[in-house]
């Protein structure tokens, strides 16, 4: 566990590959191995250093580079199997999940639904495994990027020979003299190489910042997860739905009761096959097609205090038609268009009718909303409403019953008063039905008209953690585009044993590097080193 | 050299581990994070009862109130007002107010329900979903139970046995 003090007098931490200063293999990793593996510049990754405390085995196991690998493998696995089945979110209502998976996909929903894999993006498991990522992801980031630094700032301009030999793009040419030398720096200077010549010798570097791309990538990455992680504080982000009838007024989830949204009117538009022309083949093909949902909204905010339950008082904010991705604003919130439900059942009318003469004797127009328990319809005629419900069905037992408070599908026991039955006839109506339950009745409720009124639902939408995440997502281009788009060259052109000596190294672009060496050293008496890799490539495949 | 080594990997080991912690635990507890939590200022509300009476919670401080939230299509709820109701008859008299709240219907529901189920304990009408909303209502039914300070006790949802009712009821007799 001692610090490595190289030949040269440079002072390495313990496990350098390379000697930082001069390039000296200090550990010969695969003696058979012509050429250096340059990774992080043979420096000491400290993971690899120190394994003694339990914080150093944990900072160990995610310091490795293939272990987060197979973290995001099995991330991506387990994310592609929550696709598989939908996730609870998605499947209808109407039957719980334990039995909606089994009944819908027999055993295997079954078996989907017991390894939860109906809430899969917020299981336990798939946070811890997103977490052990963006962990991972700090951890490796830290414990490359300190050494590279350190190493790519300790390098001198004089390499040993062993590391110039070893170097993937390498040559000696035998009489280059200072003449050369002189042309070349001035070319690679025109090049934006930054040269610095030390004992006659040189080395030329450009674009090192690309190779901190990955970490700035990785910064903006862990920045994302942050914003992520923020969703789950409370206040930082809302998502809600709101369902909202045309004319209704409700006060907007989530903001203390502060404001208040109302509906004047939605509107659903398609487009016209006679008025669009350009769409016509299109229309003609699909059917309707949708141009326009569109909320009629009014925002109100609550003046003064207002308790619960009583009614407040409300002053006009704003008018706001909100169509899809046009919401209406106001603080952090917005309210999105998200849903509608068009010709909800709202009135229905109906006419006391003799039923042999067929004579009316009046009409009664409920709101189902809100009944009346009498509806007087003067000359001794009058209609009871004695049972209502607003989404009838017959329960396990037989009896009438409601569903949910939802006029889906409304239906009535009235009591009908005539001067003939004073006393009244009952009638059981519901849509398309009628039962009387006590016998013949002489009157019947005929069913005369409905009146509709659309519905909408508004997405209330807060999220003061989208900045973060975009600013994370900018990190994150940036870092691509810097690692991606630059190559870090190195070209050392030094003297040894009376030669010339040209040795050259990149992250990528090896055909880019080579080209520029090439035209640097043109017209002088300096040979064009060789690419050694293509060379034993070129040896092992015999041409 | 080394130990600081350390105290950096052990610190920046136990700032993510928290974070992880902390996004678990939140995530955990989002779907129970309730809007009215225990121990907690019940909020104050006022709603107009069937008898065209003014109830506002605040106004029970010195009595335990049982504040049951309800619907006329919810079973459950169906199931426990007889309950409730028998409750309500030998605990009024004891310092225990019931207050059922109805979830948006009409009158004309509500007064039929009760009628029905021959309830007397005052029964209110949260028409526009306020009192819902201050109070996070999700399921039905909901109960919470609120001592004579006007702090929360206890919620509870899901249906009621008879014993449970009397057990409430007895928690919150002042």
């Amino acid at each position: 566990m001692k610090d490595v003090k190289c030949e040269c007098g440079h002072v390495n931490p313990h496990g350098t590959v390379l000697c930082e200063a001069c390039g000296k293999v200090l550990v010969e990793e695969s003696p058979d191995k012509s050429l250096l593996d340059m990774r992080y510049e043979g420096s000491a990754r400290r993971s690899q250093t120190y394994n003694k405390t339990i914080v150093d085995k944990i900072w160990n196991f995610f310091s490795s580079v293939k272990v987060g690998v197979w973290l995001i493998v099995i991330t991506l696995v387990a994310s592609a199997a929550g696709t598989i089945l939908p996730q609870e979110m998605y499947i209808p209502p109407t039957m719980p999940a334990e039995e909606y998976y089994e009944d819908q996909y027999g055993w295997f929903g079954k078996l989907y639904y017991e390894l939860d894999f109906n809430n899969l993006y917020s299981s336990w498991w798939y946070l811890i495994l997103i977490a052990m990522i963006g962990i991972s992801l700090v951890i490796c980031s830290l414990d490359r990027v300190v050494p590279l630094y350190k190493a790519l700032k300790a390098q001198r301009v004089t390499r040993h020979e062993g590391f110039l030999k070893r170097q993937r793009l390498f040559g000696i040419s035998e009489n280059g003299d200072h003449d050369d030398l002189a042309v070349v720096k001035q070319r690679l200077q025109a090049k934006r190489y930054h040269v610095r010549e030390e004992n006659g010798d040189l080395l030329a570097e450009k674009n090192r910042f690309s190779r901190w791309g990955p970490y700035v990538n990785h910064v903006g990455l862990i920045i994302f997860l942050i914003g992520g992680m923020l969703r789950f504080v409370p206040g930082m982000y809302i998502d809600k739905v709101l369902w909202l009838r045309e004319g209704e007024t409700k006060v907007v989830p989530e903001t203390d009761g502060q404001y208040y949204v109302a509906n004047e009117k939605f509107i659903l538009e398609n487009y016209d096959k006679d008025k669009d022309k350009t769409f016509e083949a299109a229309i003609d093909r699909a059917g309707m097609v949708v141009k326009n949902y569109q909320t009629n909204a009014v925002l109100y905010k609550r003046v003064g205090p207002a308790i619960p339950g009583e009614q407040p008082e409300l002053e006009k904010v704003k008018e706001h038609k909100i169509r899809v991705n046009q919401p209406l604003k106001f603080e952090s919130f917005a309210l999105y268009q998200v849903d509608y439900k068009l010709d909800e059942l709202n009135t229905m009318s109906f006419s006391l009718t003799n039923k042999e003469s067929g004579k009316a004797f009046g009409d009664i127009k409920v709101n189902l909303y809100d009944p009346k328990p009498k509806y007087d319809l003067g000359n001794g005629y009058a209609v009871e409403v004695l049972s209502f419900f607003p989404d009838f069905e017959f329960s396990e037992n037989g009896e009438p019953t409601t569903k949910s408070r939802i006029p889906n599908n409304p239906a009535f026991v009235f009591k009908m008063i005539s001067p003939e039955v004073p006393k009244g006839e009952t009638s059981f109506v519901a849509i398309q039905q009628t039962i009387e339950p006590l016998g013949d009745n002489q009157y019947k409720m005929a069913f005369k008209g409905i009146e509709t009124k659309n519905v909408t639902a508004l997405t209330v939408r807060k999220d003061l953690t989208i900045w973060i995440i975009i600013i994370g997502g900018i990190l994150f281009m940036i870092g691509v585009i810097q690692g991606a788009y630059w190559n870090h060259r190195r070209i050392w052109v030094q003297n040894k044993n009376g030669e010339v000596w040209i040795a050259a190294h990149t992250n990528k672009n090896w055909y880019g590097l080579k080209k520029e060496i090439e035209s640097t050293i043109l017209e002088t008496k300096l040979i064009i080193p060789d690419d050694q890799m293509q060379k034993e490539r070129n040896d092992k495949e015999g041409v | 050299m080394k130990k600081r080594r350390l105290i950096m990997r052990t610190l920046i080991l136990f700032i993510l581990a928290a974070a992880v912690a902390y996004t678990l635990y939140a995530n955990l507890t989002k779907d129970n994070r309730m809007k009215v939590e225990v121990g907690k200022q019940a909020p104050d509300f006022v709603l107009v009862d069937m008898e065209g009476e003014k109830h506002k919670l605040s106004d029970y401080k010195g009595q335990g109130v049982f504040l049951n939230f309800w619907g006329t299509w919810c079973k459950p709820c169906e199931a426990e007002m007889p309950y409730i109701n028998n409750q309500y008859n030998h605990y009024k008299d004891k310092g225990v107010q019931v207050l059922a709240v109805n979830v948006s219907e009409s009158e004309l529901a509500v007064n039929h329900f009760i009628e029905r189920k021959k309830l007397d304990f005052p029964t209110v009408i949260d028409t526009d979903g306020q009192v819902q909303a201050a109070y996070g209502i999700n399921p039905l039914p909901a109960t919470f139970l609120i001592d004579k300070d006007g702090k929360v006790v206890k919620y509870h949802t899901g249906t009621l046995t008879e014993a449970m009712v009397r057990e409430f009821m007895e928690k919150i007799k002042p």
